[in-house]
């Protein structure tokens, strides 16, 4: 009994460690299948288009909103940091690149996670609770070729976009802060930005980072909604799951990407 | 919602991205696409470049002419071979000199060109005769340190003989 007690803590660590991997290993069963069954969502690419509205354009508004407000925080404050080194100079620098190498893919990627991926878990958990999926079984429908396939890639599709459209309207940020608000010298603030910003090294490698966070929000979002418990409590923590399991996997894929390409 | 509907605002969705990432490639990351038929190239060597890097700009009198578009080190002499690509509306004269030169206090460093006074102009491919290394600061500094301390040791050597000679 006394060793019993003792062993409890023991014994969820390794319940936990092993409910851990075999999620780890269903979630990548998962992935092939999808890629498996997207020969549908591929040549009837109406059904992607739809889910790329829903994920991508729907989302237009928050990326535009907040991309816009991280460069003209980024202006403000670099503003005020580099002007202590008399290098004010090179804001434009420095807003280009944290935005394209960090703050643009990364977070474009919370955003995205927390509105369309949350979204995406809700939808199919509910489709599985009301028995949707089932029925589409029964038809000889493939529920992962009709319903996941095409979420799946229309969330890998608008993710570099999205990325792509935070950058600019993040760049637009600090140019209205940095240049028309603070008054620094226009063609500075550009130049600055030209020579220091590398096409290959910071644009391609940020559109990369954000593909790569695309395929993971998307699978964790359709996983999520897929393996919903069917019931309304499931669907809600399905969801939940969702955001929080993204923000973790998107952190720490940014560290791993980073320490790659950088 | 109608189908057509959704097609016209994923086009624009798409056309959004595709306009973001050519405003990134064009204008934040300055890749102007480059008319190489009519720039040429020039060779420069310097001993020492000190912090030169691909891609900065070469200048006469302020003005961008070029960018350096090689660096590399020539294992016979051991000295550092520039390449230089100038844009072809610019001509210089086989006598131009050419030095590594710093914008700013801390700022990036740049090839400055000098116009010589021969009428000769250079050849693609031609090799600088006159160059000047970049500045090191620390062989700066150590050159001051030495000069100051060959003058203490001077003026200590005249003091002892000063006190010698006097009686």
């Amino acid at each position: 009994m006394m060793l019993d007690n003792l062993l409890a803590p023991l014994r969820k660590l390794g319940h936990s460690t092993i409910n851990a991997v075999w999620k780890l290993g269903v979630m990548s069963r998962f992935l092939l299948a999808i890629i498996a069954h997207s020969g549908q969502s591929l040549l009837r690419f109406q059904l992607t288009i739809r889910e790329v509205y829903f994920a991508g354009v729907l989302s237009l508004i928050i990326i535009v909103v907040s991309g816009l407000f991280v460069g003209m925080v980024l202006g403000l404050q670099g503003y005020n940091t580099l002007s202590r080194f008399g290098s004010a100079d090179a804001l434009g620098a420095l807003v280009a690149l944290s935005l394209l190498r960090e703050l643009g893919p990364v977070l474009a990627a919370l955003l995205f996670a927390s509105r369309s991926g949350s979204a995406m878990t809700a939808e199919i958990g509910l489709m599985k609770a009301t028995e949707q999926l089932e029925a589409m079984s029964v038809m000889a429908v493939d529920p992962i070729a009709r319903v996941v396939a095409p979420r799946f890639w229309a969330g890998v599709i608008s993710m570099p976009i999205l990325a792509a459209l935070f950058n600019v309207m993040g760049i637009f940020g600090g140019y209205l802060v940095g240049v028309v608000m603070i008054g620094l010298d226009e063609g500075t603030f550009w130049s600055q930005m030209q020579n220091n910003v590398d096409l290959h090294f910071d644009v391609i490698n940020g559109l990369i980072k954000s593909l790569f966070f695309g395929i993971a929000v998307t699978l964790i979002a359709v996983f999520e909604g897929f393996d919903a418990t069917p019931t309304a409590a499931g669907v809600s923590s399905a969801t939940t799951r969702t955001v929080v399991t993204s923000a973790l996997v998107i952190l720490a894929l940014d560290f791993v990407l980073t320490a790659f390409m950088f | 919602m109608k189908r057509s509907i959704i097609d016209l605002w994923v086009g624009i969705f798409v056309a959004i991205g595709l306009a973001s990432v050519t405003f990134l490639a064009l204008k934040v990351a300055n890749l102007t696409p480059q008319s190489n038929n009519n720039s040429y190239t020039l060779i420069a060597e310097f001993d020492n470049i000190g912090g030169l890097k691909v891609k900065a700009p070469v200048k006469s009198s302020g003005v961008v002419v070029g960018r350096v578009s090689n660096i590399e080190l020539d294992t016979q002499r051991y000295v550092a071979r520039a390449t230089l690509t100038l844009d072809g509306q610019y001509h210089f004269s086989r006598d131009t000199s050419a030095e590594i030169l710093t914008a700013g206090l801390l700022g990036e460093q740049y090839v400055g060109l000098v116009q010589g006074g021969e009428e000769e102009n250079l050849k693609p491919g031609d090799r600088l005769q006159l160059t000047s290394s970049a500045l090191v600061l620390e062989q700066l500094i150590g050159k001051f340190m030495t000069s100051f301390a060959e003058g203490n040791n001077k003026a200590a050597a005249a003091d002892a003989a000063a006190a010698e000679t006097a009686p």
